[in-house]
C-alpha cells in the first residue's frame, strides 16, 4: 500500500510487524553508534561531548540478549561487549572522592566516555544504578551458557549486584534516598508518591548482602494516590515514563503488592489506564497547543525547547527545557515524546501503535533515520514549512525504552528473563507482591 | 525604608492610622478598677481572646480582657487582613499585564503606585478595626486592661500595678515571627509580617526567607508590585505539608509571574555592602551569592509564652510547642485555659476563634468539647488558592484507611475556562468503597471559598453521593464540586448494574 507523505515523496506503509521490527532494530544502533568499545559505557545523548548515562548503559545491557535473539549481533560478540562493560564497573574507583566512579557499589549518574570517572558534579544515583543493575541482570540471566566468558560475565554481574550498599542508602529512613553527592551527603529530595522506583526497591530488596527494609517499600507506597481522572480509577504520577519504566523488566501482569491487592488492579493495568488519561488530556488540550490529539500524545520525561536555543530566544511562550512534563498538571509547553507513546505498547497495543503511526506520518522529522528524537513540539513549527521543533539528537535512554517496549510487546524476553532471575522474584516477595506467575 | 523589628507602627501617621490606633489602643486609655474577682480573665486580644471575652460576657460572665499591644492581634493588625488587601492589588496588577489573554487591551505602561496601595489596606485595616475596638467591648460589659499581664498565683494576676482575681482563665497571647538564625541577618536587618505593612516604598530587590504561607503569599504580591522577588525555600517544595501537585502548580505560577524560585536552599549569611544585603544561598553543593534590598522572612512562628511569670500560676509551656493544653484545652492548671496561636498547631485565625469558644464552653459551662473533634480548613492566598480540609491522602494511609481521590482539574470547568483560571484542581478523597469524605484539596483562584462547601459536607456527614444531589449554580467555579460528586456516582455503576439497566430500558 502506498500514499503520499505530506512532503510529497511515494512511501511504503509497513505492516506492523515490520514497523515494530525497523523501529526497535534502530533504536538498538543508537547503542551500537554511542559506545565507547574500550569499556562499553554508552553516550547519554547522541550530541557532542555527552558523558556516559549509566541509566543508559543498563537499557544497553538489557537490549544485547534482544540482538542476539534477533539476529543482530552474534552471542560471542555481545557477551564481549557486556564483559568489558561489567569489568569496567567493577574494577572501577568506588572510593566515592568527586573523581571517583562510585561508592558503596553505586555509580554516578554521567560519566566521563574515556576515562568513566565522574562528570558535571554528578550525584551517586540509586535509581540510576538499579537501572544499570536491571540491565546486568538481564543479561545474567540470558548468557547462562558453561563457557569462560559466560560465567565469568555472571560472576561479574553477582559480585556488582552484591556489593551494593542499598541499606547506607536508606541514610538511617525508612526510604530510600534519591541521590548522594561528596560534597554535601545525601540529597534532601526524597520519593514522594508513585514513580519509577519500584525496581529500585525490588533490586533493594532483593539483595542476599545489604537489603532494605520490607517496611521501607510500605512507606513508600503510602504517598501512592489513586485517583479517578477523566473517569479512569489508577495510581496516578504525571509524565508517562513512570508507567513504563519498571515495567520495562518487571511482568507486573497479574501480580499484586498489597496496594494493588486493595485496588483490584496490578501495575500493568495501571499502566494501561495511564495511557488512556495521557489520551484523554490530550484530547481535551487545555491549553489548546498545536498537534494534540487521541492519537498524537505522550507528555514524559524529555528534552524540550528552551529560551536559550537561538531560534526560540524570543518566544513568548513559557518553555521548560529538559523537564519531566507531566498529565494533567505539567509542565507542558506543547512538547511531546514521540517515543513515550510507542513506549506503551505492551500495555496498550492499539492504540500505542495507532498513535505511533500517526504521529510518524504528521511529524516524520521527529523520527530521523527511524531513531526517534527525544521530543517534538509541533507549537513552534517556526514556518518555513516546518511541521515542528524537533529536539536535536537522540537520548539513550529513549531508545532504550523502545528496544525494551517492542521486544515484550513481541515476545516478552525481557520479563521472562527478569522472572528467571531470584534476585527479582525475592525482591518482589518481599515487597510484598503474590499472585500470577510468582 | 523601615528595616527593624520594632512592634510600634511606622507606617505613616494618616487618617486611617488615627482611627484604627484610636479603636485598638487609644492613647490615654486608662484601665478599669478591677472587679473583685472575675468569671473569666482573658489574656490577649488577638481573635481568640476578643471571641472568647464577647462570648462569655454575651452570656453574662464577668470578663476582664488584657492586652499589651493591640486588639484585634496579628490578624487585624500585621496578618490576614492587610495580606488581603495588599494581595487584591497585586491581583489586579497581574491581570492587567495580562490583559491581552482575556482579550482585553493592556494598558501601554503599567506604573505601580506603591503608596496608594498601601493606603488603601490600611483604610480596610482601620474599617475592619471597628469591630475589635475597645468601646465595643466595653458596651459588652468587658473590662479592658492595657498592659503586661503577669500571673502571680494560680488564680491571681497583675497588670499595671493591679490585681486581678479570676475564677478562670485564659491565655490566648498568641505567637510571634520565628527569626531563622542566620549570621548577618539581625544586623543588616530584615523585615517579617509584623513590620512588613508599614513599607512606604518598595522594595526594588527582596528575598523571601521562606515557603511557607506568609511567605509564598507576600512573595507573588511584591512581585507583582514590581520588585524582583527571589524565594528561598529550605525544602524541595513550597509549603511541604501540602500535596505534591498542589505545591508544583505554586511552583508553576510563581515562575509565571517571574519570581525566582529558590527551592532546597538555605540562606546562610548576611551581610551589607555599599547599602545593599548580600545574601549567600548553598542548594546542597551549589554556592551562590544574592544581593537585594531587603529581606522578608516567614520560616514559622513562635508562641508567646515569655513575660507571663507562667511558673507562679502552676501552667507547663514549651518555648517552641507553646501552652501545653489537653483536648479540652485546659493547661496544667485546672483552672486556666489556652487558645489561638499560643497553644495550637494549626496558627489559623479561624482556629483560633473556634478554639476559644470551646473554652468559653468548657470552662463556664462544664462542657466537654474536644479540639480534636474540630474540621478545619486552610487556605494558602497565592495565585492560585490552596485550601484544604480533613486529612491527607498519606495521613489516612497511614492510618490504614483505603483512600480513593476523585479529582477534577479546573481545566474541565466551565466557568474556570470562561474566567481564564483554569490552573488548579478539586481532589476529594474518600474512604474507599464509601462515600465518606476524609478531606479535601483545592487549587483554584478561588479556593478559599470553594473549601468551605466540603466543610461544611464533613461537619454534616454529608457524602459525595448526596452532594451530587446538590445542584449548583452554573456556571460557577465550585462546579468542581460537584463534577467530583458525579464521578463519584459513575464508579458505583458497576458492569452488572449497568447491564441491568440495559435491560430495564429495553424492555
Amino acid at each position: 500500500m502506498a500514499h503520499m507523505t505530506h512532503a510529497g515523496v511515494a512511501d511504503v506503509v509497513p505492516d506492523d510487524e515490520a514497523l515494530l521490527d525497523g523501529l526497535e532494530r534502530a533504536a538498538f544502533g543508537y547503542f551500537l553508534e554511542a559506545v565507547n568499545p574500550a569499556n562499553g559505557l554508552i553516550a547519554d545523548t547522541s550530541r557532542e561531548h555527552s558523558p556516559a548515562s549509566i541509566g543508559v548503559v543498563g537499557f544497553a545491557l538489557s537490549s544485547y540478549p534482544v540482538a542476539v535473539e534477533r539476529g543482530w549481533m552474534a552471542r560471542a560478540d555481545a557477551v564481549a561487549r557486556i564483559l568489558v562493560t561489567l569489568r569496567f564497573f567493577h574494577d572501577s574507583d568506588q572510593s566515592g572522592s568527586p573523581g571517583a566512579t562510585g561508592y558503596k557499589g553505586f555509580y554516578y549518574h554521567f560519566l566521563d566516555m574515556q576515562t568513566g570517572v565522574r562528570v558535571w558534579r554528578s550525584e551517586l544515583s540509586m535509581v540510576d544504578t538499579a537501572l544499570l543493575v536491571a540491565g546486568a541482570l538481564a543479561a545474567r540471566t540470558y548468557f547462562n551458557a558453561d563457557s569462560g566468558e559466560e560465567i565469568e560475565l555472571r560472576g561479574l554481574v553477582d559480585a556488582i549486584y552484591r556489593r551494593i550498599d542499598w541499606d547506607w542508602a536508606q541514610n538511617g529512613e525508612t526510604t530510600i534516598r534519591m541521590g548522594w553527592k561528596p560534597e554535601c551527603g545525601f540529597l534532601r529530595y526524597g520519593w514522594d508518591g508513585y514513580n519509577e522506583a519500584i525496581v529500585l526497591y525490588v533490586l533493594a530488596l532483593g539483595s542476599p548482602t545489604h537489603p532494605v527494609e520490607g517496611d521501607g517499600y510500605e512507606a513508600w507506597t503510602a504517598t501512592y494516590q489513586w485517583e479517578n481522572l477523566y473517569g479512569c480509577d489508577f495510581l496516578y504520577a504525571g509524565p508517562l515514563f513512570v508507567h513504563q519504566f519498571s515495567h520495562a523488566w518487571i511482568d507486573f501482569r497479574g501480580i499484586q503488592d498489597r496496594f494493588m491487592r486493595e485496588k483490584h488492579c496490578d501495575y500493568f493495568e495501571n499502566s494501561r489506564r495511564a495511557t488512556e488519561v495521557h489520551r484523554e488530556y490530550a484530547r481535551r488540550n487545555p491549553h489548546g497547543f498545536a498537534g494534540y490529539d487521541e492519537e498524537c500524545w505522550g507528555l514524559t520525561a524529555c528534552d524540550g525547547p528552551s529560551h536559550q536555543l537561538p531560534e526560540l530566544a524570543h518566544e513568548r511562550r513559557r518553555l521548560f527545557g529538559y523537564a519531566a512534563r507531566g498529565v494533567p498538571y505539567g509542565p507542558d509547553d506543547g512538547t511531546l515524546g514521540g517515543w513515550a507513546a510507542l513506549a506503551s505498547l505492551p500495555f496498550a497495543p492499539d492504540v500505542a501503535l495507532r498513535a505511533a503511526r500517526t504521529m510518524r506520518q504528521r511529524y516524520p522529522e521527529m523520527i530521523p533515520a527511524q531513531q526517534y528524537a527525544s521530543s517534538f513540539n509541533p507549537t513552534l513549527a517556526g514556518g518555513a514549512g516546518r511541521r515542528a521543533w524537533v529536539s536535536a539528537g537522540r537520548f539513550g535512554l529513549d531508545q532504550g525504552i523502545v528496544v525494551m517496549a517492542i521486544e515484550n510487546h513481541r515476545s516478552q524476553l525481557i520479563w521472562r528473563l527478569m522472572r528467571d532471575c531470584p534476585y527479582v522474584v525475592t525482591g518482589l516477595r518481599r515487597a510484598g507482591f503474590r499472585g500470577g506467575w510468582l | 525604608m523601615q528595616q527593624q523589628n520594632d512592634p510600634h507602627p511606622t507606617a505613616p501617621w494618616d487618617a486611617d492610622e488615627r482611627e484604627r490606633l484610636d479603636n485598638v489602643h487609644p492613647a490615654g486609655w486608662r484601665n478599669p478598677q478591677p472587679a473583685d474577682r472575675y468569671g473569666l480573665v482573658v489574656v490577649g486580644a488577638g481573635t481568640a481572646g476578643l471571641v472568647a471575652a464577647h462570648a462569655a460576657a454575651a452570656l453574662g460572665a464577668k470578663v476582664a480582657l488584657i492586652e499589651r499591644h493591640l486588639l484585634g492581634g496579628d490578624c487585624l493588625n500585621v496578618g490576614c487582613v492587610p495580606s488581603k488587601a495588599l494581595i487584591r492589588t497585586s491581583r489586579l496588577y497581574a491581570e492587567m499585564r495580562s490583559a491581552a489573554q482575556y482579550g482585553a487591551h493592556a494598558p501601554a505602561e503599567i506604573h505601580v503606585d506603591f503608596p496608594a496601595v498601601m493606603q488603601r489596606m490600611r483604610g480596610i485595616r482601620a474599617r475592619i478595626s471597628r469591630a475589635d475596638s475597645v468601646r465595643r467591648l466595653v458596651a459588652a460589659g468587658v473590662d479592658v486592661f492595657f498592659g503586661q499581664a503577669c500571673f502571680t498565683g494560680a488564680d491571681t494576676l497583675a497588670v499595671e500595678g493591679a490585681t486581678l482575681r479570676f475564677k478562670k482563665a485564659l491565655i490566648a497571647t498568641g505567637a510571634r515571627p520565628d527569626t531563622p538564625s542566620i549570621p548577618g541577618l539581625v544586623e543588616a536587618g530584615f523585615l517579617t509580617n509584623e513590620n512588613v505593612f508599614d513599607l512606604t516604598d518598595r522594595p526594588r530587590r527582596l528575598l523571601v526567607i521562606g515557603g511557607g504561607p506568609l511567605g509564598c503569599e507576600l512573595a507573588q504580591a511584591f512581585c507583582r508590585f514590581g520588585s524582583q522577588t527571589i524565594i528561598v525555600q529550605d525544602w524541595p517544595l513550597f509549603l511541604p505539608r501540602e500535596e505534591r501537585d498542589a505545591a508544583q502548580i505554586l511552583s508553576d505560577a510563581f515562575a509565571r509571574d517571574g519570581i525566582e524560585v529558590r527551592l532546597n536552599t538555605r540562606a546562610v549569611n548576611v551581610r551589607v555592602d555599599g547599602g545593599q544585603k548580600l545574601v549567600d544561598l548553598v542548594s546542597d553543593d551549589y554556592h551562590s551569592t544574592v544581593a537585594v534590598d531587603a529581606i522578608l522572612t516567614g520560616t514559622g512562628r513562635a508562641p508567646n509564652v515569655e513575660d507571663l511569670n507562667l511558673e507562679a500560676a502552676g501552667v507547663v509551656y514549651d518555648t517552641a510547642a507553646g501552652i501545653r493544653v489537653d483536648d479540652f484545652l485546659r493547661t496544667s492548671n485546672r483552672h486556666i485555659y489556652a487558645a489561638g496561636d499560643v497553644c495550637l498547631e494549626h496558627k489559623f485565625t479561624h482556629t483560633a476563634d473556634a478554639s476559644a469558644r470551646i473554652v468559653v464552653r468548657n470552662a463556664l459551662f462544664l462542657g466537654r468539647e474536644r479540639l480534636s473533634a474540630l474540621t478545619i480548613p486552610w487556605c494558602t492566598y497565592t495565585d492560585p488558592e490552596i485550601a484544604h480540609v480533613g486529612r491527607y491522602v498519606r495521613q489516612a494511609r497511614e492510618q490504614d484507611i483505603p483512600v480513593k481521590t476523585f479529582t477534577i482539574p479546573m481545566h474541565d470547568v466551565d466557568r474556570a475556562i470562561a474566567d481564564g483560571e483554569e490552573a488548579g484542581f478539586v481532589k476529594i478523597h474518600v474512604k474507599e468503597g464509601t462515600d465518606r469524605i476524609l478531606g479535601a484539596t483545592i487549587v483554584a483562584r478561588h479556593a478559599g471559598e470553594m473549601i468551605n462547601e466540603i466543610t461544611l459536607a464533613m461537619v454534616a456527614g454529608i457524602g459525595l453521593r448526596t452532594m451530587a444531589r446538590v445542584i449548583h449554580a452554573y456556571p460557577t467555579q465550585a462546579e468542581a464540586i460537584k463534577k467530583a460528586a458525579d464521578a463519584y456516582n459513575r464508579t458505583r455503576l458497576t458492569p452488572t448494574t449497568q447491564s441491568l439497566l440495559r435491560g430495564w430500558l429495553k424492555w
